[in-house]
């Protein structure tokens, strides 16, 4: 460990992570692509057996591969979680472009972000499943419209500060428009921060996909998403299958893990002097 | 003087709190007028075949569901200034009632929690910080950050499969013993059945805590005062003692007054894998059962209980902390 802290520099090391963890996200997408619907077969015969090698993370109730439902329900979580970040990362950009408009308009931005932030999450996600009616698209909404608010009081802070900045003034008095500032000076500015904010998204939505999920207001049962997976193997709790709730989890936390180490190495690249810090 | 200002700023305070409760009511009902689920449905359960279109007419009328949206709004609303939230439609009884009991019990595992967490999130970020760099720094600080990407609800599952069904030294769930009157249940039989969630609870809520406090300690420590201190021959544990606790321990409370919204959101998750019959647990049921009083009363009460937190945490900052209290009372 320490030879090879000594042979590459912070730059190197830092590049390598996110190769890595970038590999290990497109492995578990392309495995998870590739599991068709016959490796998610019922096997009867092959029920409840605990983890072994021919079957990982064991089978279920059914004789399903628990391997597979895993890898399956890693991707759907990660296609949720990827929609819903981007979404509240435009959300976020909306909002903290707004806010520069005028001092009305950016008080009325901190009032939303402060009642926003003022709701527990995980309330607030009940209700707007709730509205939408649960599904794939409540779940997608609900998240989009939970994890903006963070985001865009950094990126408010930012705008305030690129705004008294000469050159944006220089560009006023010239006569450009809001728009051609925005686009100009503002938004080139916010993009790594948006960018990084955005990967650091990723875990919470992917968390609260889970949660949520898990509690009965997301995906439908049809879908093996993690959240499913687990609420399922409460019932099998007592029989002592601890399988099913293990590897799933698992799986889950390690997703989760990599992408925090993502974002977290990107802000280190693009951001050197926050990212370092901590 | 001072007394003026004191009173501007709790009446600032009760001016936000009302405007908040109003925007989130609006909010939450706007939400909830969208929703699909027919509540006459969702009523009546699996008995709907056996319920003509008649009887069906009967109910939405009793509860007003042919008024328009804006004067549902304004009926709940007025009900609501005179202290009524409904009738629970899941319950069967007032929401306020329900609310009341629910919390109770919540916050017996909340409070526990938020106590534990609190404590030893402090003390291994305080460990943290004081060493480093070093292996129990390192070891430390991976845990807080496995921590933070763990879901909830795992942990409580993990927890169940290893004390209860394992080794069987705990419950597997339920706020009291199966089969036993709620108020024959002995103090300890009841500590028992908290063990568990409260431990799956405190477990997840250290980890913020433990890096903020690790964060500021780092930052006192490459102060001058502390050089100074070390020049003069304080190492260590009375170092720490004499300098750091006092600049650190008020950011660290603060911060946890702050995260009652977090706390809420994790009870909701521990309540539902250990059955323990709180508040979480009401507000799912709520909202899978389409029970709305209910729903949009727990929306409110945990807003103001937010709110309290975040009030708390402003507050200590100002009493506590002479320079920010100059700043602006």
């Amino acid at each position: 460990m320490k030879g090879i802290t000594k042979k590459f520099n912070l730059r190197q090391r830092t590049i390598a992570k996110i190769i890595l963890a970038i590999l290990f996200l497109i492995a578990i997408i392309v495995s998870g692509l590739l599991i068709g619907n016959d490796k998610l077969s019922i096997q009867l015969d092959l029920k409840n057996s605990a983890p072994s090698l021919a079957h990982l993370f064991g089978t279920d109730w059914l004789g399903r591969d628990m391997l597979a439902r895993t890898l399956k329900g890693l991707t759907i979580s990660l296609g949720v979680g990827l929609l819903a970040a981007i979404l509240s990362s435009l959300i976020a950009l909306a909002f903290s472009l707004l806010a520069s408009w005028n001092k009305t308009m950016d008080a009325m931005i901190t009032w939303l972000i402060d009642m926003f932030l003022s709701v527990p999450h995980l309330v607030l996600l009940i209700l707007i499943s709730f509205a939408v009616g649960g599904g794939f698209t409540g779940v997608v909404i609900g998240l989009s419209l939970t994890h903006w608010p963070s985001l865009t009081r950094l990126l408010r802070g930012e705008v305030l500060q690129i705004k008294s900045a000469e050159y944006v003034g220089i560009s006023r008095r010239l006569g450009k428009s809001r728009w051609w500032i925005a686009r100009h000076h503002l938004i080139p500015h916010l993009l790594p921060q948006l960018f990084v904010g955005m990967v650091l998204l990723f875990p919470h939505a992917i968390l609260h996909e889970a949660a949520i999920t898990f509690l009965g207001f997301g995906l439908s049962t049809e879908q093996p998403a993690i959240g499913i997976i687990l609420s399922e193997s409460m019932r099998y709790l007592s029989t002592g299958m601890w399988w099913l709730a293990f590897f799933p989890g698992l799986s889950l936390l390690i997703m989760v893990g990599i992408f925090d180490i993502l974002g977290k190495n990107i802000r280190k690249l693009i951001d050197p002097f926050h990212g370092q810090k901590g | 003087m001072h007394y003026q200002r004191i009173a501007l700023y709790i009446f600032k305070k009760i001016g936000k709190l009302i405007t908040l409760l109003v925007a989130v009511s609006i909010l939450s009902f706007t939400l909830i007028s969208l929703s699909p689920i027919d509540p006459v449905r969702s009523y009546i359960g699996a008995d709907m075949t056996r319920v003509g279109p008649e009887q069906r007419e009967n109910i939405a009328e009793y509860w007003g569901l042919n008024e328009s949206k804006v004067q549902k709004f304004l009926n709940w609303g007025s009900h609501l200034l005179q202290g009524d939230l409904g009738t629970s439609l899941l319950y069967r009884s007032p929401v306020t009632a329900i609310i009341a009991e629910r919390f109770l019990a919540s916050l017996a595992l909340m409070g526990l929690a938020w106590v534990f967490s609190g404590l030893f999130g402090f003390l291994i970020g305080s460990i943290a910080g004081m060493k480093e760099g070093t292996w129990i720094d390192r070891i430390i600080k991976g845990y807080c950050y496995t921590l933070a990407s763990t879901p909830a609800f795992w942990l409580g599952l993990l927890l169940v499969m290893i004390f209860s069904v394992s080794l069987g030294w705990f419950p597997i769930g339920l706020g009291t013993p199966a089969g036993v009157l709620a108020g024959d249940v002995s103090l300890l039989e009841r500590l028992r059945h908290l063990f568990l969630p409260t431990l799956t609870l405190s477990i997840v809520g250290v980890a913020n805590v433990a890096l903020h406090t690790r964060q500021k300690l780092i930052e006192v420590l490459n102060s001058d005062y502390i050089r100074y201190a070390n020049a003069k021959g304080e190492h260590g544990f009375k170092l720490f003692l004499r300098h750091g606790i006092k600049n650190i321990a008020l950011p660290a409370i603060s911060l946890h007054f702050a995260s009652f919204g977090e706390l809420f959101g994790g009870a909701v998750l521990t309540e539902q894998v250990f059955s323990y019959p709180g508040l979480g647990q009401a507000v799912v049921q709520a909202g899978l059962g389409g029970d709305i009083p209910l729903l949009l009363g727990i929306v409110l009460f945990m807003t103001i209980f937010v709110f309290i937190g975040n009030l708390i945490a402003d507050i200590l900052y100002k009493v506590i902390d002479p320079r920010i209290r100059k700043g602006d009372f």
